[in-house]
């Protein structure tokens, strides 16, 4: 795979190119996702893939080692009372936190992401965020989420939010980079699918929904064009970008339509924590739950799941 | 010494102009007293087609003016008719119908013009709606004029019948071909000339004299004629008018009216010779923001 | 490219429950309010397309029937239903919907069954369509002088209503509601294909207590149709089905005061421009041509894309069709369900090698079809032509043509230049542009940035040959009314 690390050479790269999005048809198109129905096998395997795929978060001002040692431990032994068990993708803390979280979490082959670069706001100077980004990899952070700067692309700045990137890139070195839309405060589709071609033609590994902190998050509609943006960069060049809905992903039906969407939209290669990751805290129980349930058929209760 | 009055040549209307008809043909029809009424041309099979090739032609142009731009026209068309009432009334009288009957009657028909001049711009505020469907659509429908219309007034009168189904097939913007009345064919050609000079785009009406039995099949069973306007109560025709329907699935409207009667004018006339179009749209609801802010 | 590895990950099959639906092993004529033997004593098998296995036999109505049906109709009409008040016929018509809406689930799975449709698209639309398109019309029933401004409104008689086989029971809905609400009693028969939700609503018709003779259900087949068109005590016939059939219709009644709405074929365009939403436009291609297996009058089976992003749509096009399902209509996953019948299936199978004769390109999806029952695969053909005949005739299958245009103008001749007149689709961000579209083009329903959408309170029906008069909304009670 050719892709240069750090900036791109996307020279004809437009944003103002990027196609539109009629949001009833993509409703339409969600609600088909929807309806598919994931029974018995194929849910069970779904629903291994998605604890799999998820990325344990805990990204809070009272964040604290004890805590981030705890959820680390759970990242590595999700249930350990059912066998065969996959362990997440990776924890998701702040640059404070991942040098305890690498040391909890290693030889267990979860990674650890930071957020970077002045999350959740990103409202700081290019050179505060290419600091807070250094820390983070220079810590041991395989992987860096990053925010856009929603003010500069909704100003129509396009080219700051794309150069932003790209600097980020370069400073990630290793690291694969997340780039986090915030989608609900873009609000349209458009504009989602917008920053999304700018997000990937700028350098993103990944790219993401939402921080977290805004809410409307990773709603099926904004993935759905997110992923189709993630399509469309692979038709043109062959390059796959992994993709990562978070905020708001709770429960394990909603987890699964998100794969049914991965698996129509972009195809079976998609399906691995290498290109699509949820950022979730409290999905990985429900999902533990399902697979109980699924397997010996009867209802579980949330005492029986540690929390964190 | 007296003048020498110049005898009026009556020719058919095809396309804005007038022609005489292809085959050379012409009939003398006389009125109750025995006179000639002059030599009327005898349209053939060819001037029908001919005819309705021009109202095709005219269909687009016609139906896409706008709708207040139509009514204006029609307007005209009365005014015109205003103009040359003395004229047609002489006519009518030369075709034996009675000084004060004819009077009437030509009022009557520019009255019936102006009336119709005033739902150009209104049959879609009527007919058409805005459907409330369930989903997230912009859903309306709008009345669209069908096509060409083969006219064929009852052959009764020699100008009220014509102009009460030409007037309501014109206003939505058909265009149409008109098979004047066997018997009295003279007030149709006048009209054409008042038409002729009233803005009405050539093709629009056109007008054909002669033999209805010899025109009304071919008319009625052309591929490229969209419906038909029929009044009359002849068994025969009416069965060949809905056969006819079936070649194409052309709309047989057909009417036994007494078009004398001021109130045999409305609205349903002119949806008679109407589709309804109905077109949906996407609505996007975006965010939380509502129309109550 | 280490990376991409294929998962394998399938949707398990998840068939719809059918342990409470009830089918029985022989259906009779319903007649003036009870379930008569027709009087030829013979019945016909239906089967379900996708096993070609029999569900039940279905009585064989002939013209003595179609005589007793009309008289029960004439009966009811003169001496109830004529003279009961819009209100309480309305009332009548709201306990139908209300009913329909208790058995929705099941009137889905028998709908299925008969039909071969996706139970995704009997449960989600064609049921609840038909539940609101009754409700929608009950509303009506004490409100006609609103529809019809300045005129005296008066029901008709009785109405012979003959219909097809793609859209089962939301057919008998749209010809029953409307015709019951404008005060018109009915005669109705169902396709011989596909009788079972017909009789399944005359008995919710029965359980709702509706009088005996206002709606009678006569099965049979194009000889039973034939019977109700040429009666002479019936005022009004309203069909539905193909072009030619309405022509013959059109026919027979001619010279008689039989009043006729009919709503037939087409060959409806579906225009992508290059600035539309792409992805969408793809949807509503798969939308157009794709449901209900493309058995529907008003598919859009002709595709016209614009040159510059032709490649682009047709990539897109294939990898969706890609993810269709296709098998079992009673899967909830399935997206494709079965072709309705084993005539409809050589239909659409003639059409295929006639596009393949005429040099077209084609291309199939490629997953499993089914081999037992009749299947077809999502098909699509490239290099055809206007006068390509797979371009002309309507196939009524899951078959699409993709042609491209240049400019504006060259789309809205290539999609008026049709004898129907049915439908069209137009996608393009910019609205100047959409009007300029939706005004030329000439069909009867326009969609516009969507496709194959359908409500009670929108009218639908066609210009040219695509049939006249108008079902559902306020223009849809024309066709069972006469002005005064």
């Amino acid at each position: 795979m050719n892709r240069d690390k750090g900036m791109r050479k996307d020279f004809f790269f437009d944003p103002s190119n990027s196609p539109v999005v009629d949001k009833v048809g993509v409703e339409e198109r969600v609600s088909r996702f929807q309806k598919r129905s994931i029974k018995k096998e194929s849910k069970l395997q779904g629903l291994k893939m998605i604890l799999n795929m998820i990325d344990l978060t805990t990204l809070e001002g009272k964040d604290t080692e004890g805590k981030v040692k705890q959820m680390c431990f759970k990242a590595k032994h999700l249930h350990d009372s059912y066998p065969g068990l996959p362990t997440v993708a990776a924890v998701c803390v702040y640059p404070s936190m991942v040098k305890t979280a690498k040391l909890a979490v290693r030889g267990s082959g979860v990674k650890v992401a930071s957020v970077s670069t002045a999350f959740p706001s990103g409202q700081a100077p290019l050179e505060v965020k290419l600091t807070d980004t250094k820390f983070a990899v220079e810590s041991g952070a395989d992987e860096i989420d990053m925010v856009i700067s929603r003010g500069r692309f909704l100003k129509g700045d396009y080219n700051f939010v794309y150069d932003e990137i790209a600097a980020i890139k370069n400073a990630c070195g290793k690291a694969r980079l997340k780039v986090i839309l915030e989608t609900g405060e873009l609000v349209t589709l458009d504009d989602v699918r917008k920053a999304s071609d700018i997000a990937i033609h700028a350098g993103a590994d990944f790219i993401k929904t939402s921080t977290g902190k805004i809410s409307p998050a990773a709603t099926l509609q904004v993935t759905y064009t997110m992923l189709e943006a993630i399509r469309d960069y692979y038709d043109e060049t062959g390059i796959m970008i992994g993709m990562k809905p978070a905020g708001g992903i709770s429960n394990s039906k909603l987890a699964l339509h998100n794969l049914v969407m991965v698996k129509e939209v972009l195809g079976s290669m998609w399906l691995s924590n290498e290109w699509f990751r949820f950022g979730a805290s409290s999905l990985a129980n429900d999902v533990l739950m399902q697979i109980l349930k699924t397997e010996t058929g009867i209802y579980q209760s949330g005492d029986y799941f540690s929390i964190d | 010494m007296e003048r020498l009055e110049v005898l009026k040549t009556y020719k058919i209307y095809i396309g804005g102009k007038f022609p005489r008809t292809e085959s050379g043909r012409y009939y003398t029809p006389e009125n109750k007293k025995g006179e000639q009424l002059g030599n009327i041309c005898l349209a053939s099979r060819k001037d029908v087609r001919n005819a309705v090739v021009a109202a095709r032609k005219a269909f687009g142009g016609w139906a896409e003016r706008s709708a207040f731009n139509r009514s204006q026209i029609l307007y005209r068309i009365a005014e015109m008719l205003e103009g040359r009432k003395a004229q047609f009334i002489d006519e009518l009288i030369f075709q034996g119908v009675s000084h004060k009957e004819a009077n009437s009657e030509v009022e009557m028909s520019i009255d019936r013009l102006i009336y119709y001049a005033g739902w150009c711009d209104k049959i879609n505020q009527v007919m058409g709606s805005v459907n409330p469907v369930s989903s997230s659509h912009f859903n309306f429908s709008v009345t669209e004029p069908t096509g060409v219309v083969g006219v064929v007034p009852d052959g009764s009168s020699s100008l009220i019948g014509l102009i009460s189904l030409v007037a309501p097939v014109i206003a939505s913007g058909n265009t149409c071909v008109v098979l004047s009345s066997e018997a009295m064919p003279l007030c149709s050609i006048t009209f054409a000339e008042a038409l002729a000079t009233s803005d009405v785009p050539g093709g629009v009406v056109n007008i054909l004299t002669g033999m209805r039995n010899e025109m009304l099949q071919p008319l009625a069973t052309h591929m490229d004629v969209n419906a038909m306007a029929y009044a009359g109560n002849k068994t025969e025709e009416i069965k060949m008018l809905d056969e006819s329907s079936a070649l194409n699935l052309k709309r047989i409207n057909k009417y036994q009216e007494n078009w004398m009667n001021r109130d045999m004018q409305d609205l349903y006339f002119i949806t008679d010779f109407c589709e309804v179009k109905t077109t949906w749209h996407p609505i996007e609801n975006i965010g939380g923001a509502t129309s109550n802010y | 490219m280490a990376k991409e590895k294929n998962i394998s990950w399938d949707y398990s099959p998840a068939p719809e429950n059918t342990s409470h639906v009830k089918v029985k092993e022989r259906y009779e004529l319903y007649i003036d309010g009870k379930f008569v033997k027709p009087e030829s004593a013979k019945y016909f098998d239906t089967v379900s397309p996708s096993t070609g296995k029999k569900l039940a036999s279905i009585a064989y109505g002939n013209e003595k029937d179609v005589d007793k049906a009309v008289k029960a109709a004439r009966n009811a009409y003169v001496n109830i239903w004529s003279k009961m008040s819009g209100a309480e016929r309305g009332k009548y018509i709201y306990r139908i919907a209300r009913l329909m809406q208790e058995r929705a689930r099941e009137l889905s799975v028998i709908e299925s069954m008969d039909s071969g449709k996706a139970i995704r698209e009997s449960r989600d639309v064609d049921v609840p369509l038909a539940c609101n398109h009754f409700f929608y019309y009950a509303g009506w029933a004490d409100k006609l002088e609103y529809a019809f401004p300045n005129r005296k409104v008066e029901s008709l008689g009785v109405a012979g209503q003959i219909i097809p086989w793609n859209f089962p029971i939301l057919m008998a809905a749209w010809k029953i509601a409307p015709a019951l609400a404008t005060g018109n009693t009915i005669v109705i028969k169902p396709a011989e294909t596909t009788p079972l939700t017909a009789m399944k609503l005359a008995e919710i018709i029965h359980d709702s207590g509706l009088p005996a003779g206002v709606v009678n259900v006569v099965t049979g087949y194009g000889d039973t149709g034939a019977a109700i068109v040429n009666h002479n005590d019936v005022d009004k016939i309203a069909f539905t089905g193909s072009t030619g059939v309405g022509k013959i219709i059109q026919k027979a009644i001619a010279g008689t005061k039989k009043k006729a709405t009919l709503e037939l074929g087409g060959k409806s365009a579906n225009i992508i421009l290059e600035d539309a939403p792409l992805d969408q436009a793809v949807e509503g291609i798969i939308n157009g041509i794709f449901f209900n297996q493309g058995h529907v009058c008003c598919a859009g089976s002709r595709l016209l894309v614009q040159e510059s992003v032709a490649d682009k749509v047709i990539r897109k096009l294939k990898r969706r069709m890609e993810t269709l399902v296709v098998g079992d209509p009673l899967d909830k996953n399935t997206d494709v369900g079965a072709i309705n019948s084993k005539e409809q299936l050589d239909i659409i199978k003639k059409y295929v090698s006639i596009g393949l004769e005429e040099g077209a390109t084609m291309h199939q999806i490629s997953c499993n079809i089914p081999k037992n029952g009749y299947f077809f695969a999502p098909t699509i053909f490239t290099d055809v032509a206007q006068s390509s005949t797979i371009v002309k005739e309507e196939i009524f299958g899951p078959v699409l043509t993709v042609q491209t245009f240049r400019t504006v103008d060259e789309a809205i001749q290539k999609a008026n230049n049709s004898e129907y007149g049915l439908a069209a689709g137009v996608w393009t961000d910019k609205g100047s542009r959409i009007f300029n579209l939706t005004t030329k083009l000439n069909a009867g329903v326009i969609w516009a940035n969507t496709y194959n959408k359908f409500d009670p309170a929108s009218p639908f029906g066609g210009y040219k040959e695509s049939g006249f008069g108008r079902e559902g909304g306020l223009h849809g009670l024309n066709a069972y009314v006469k002005l005064r």
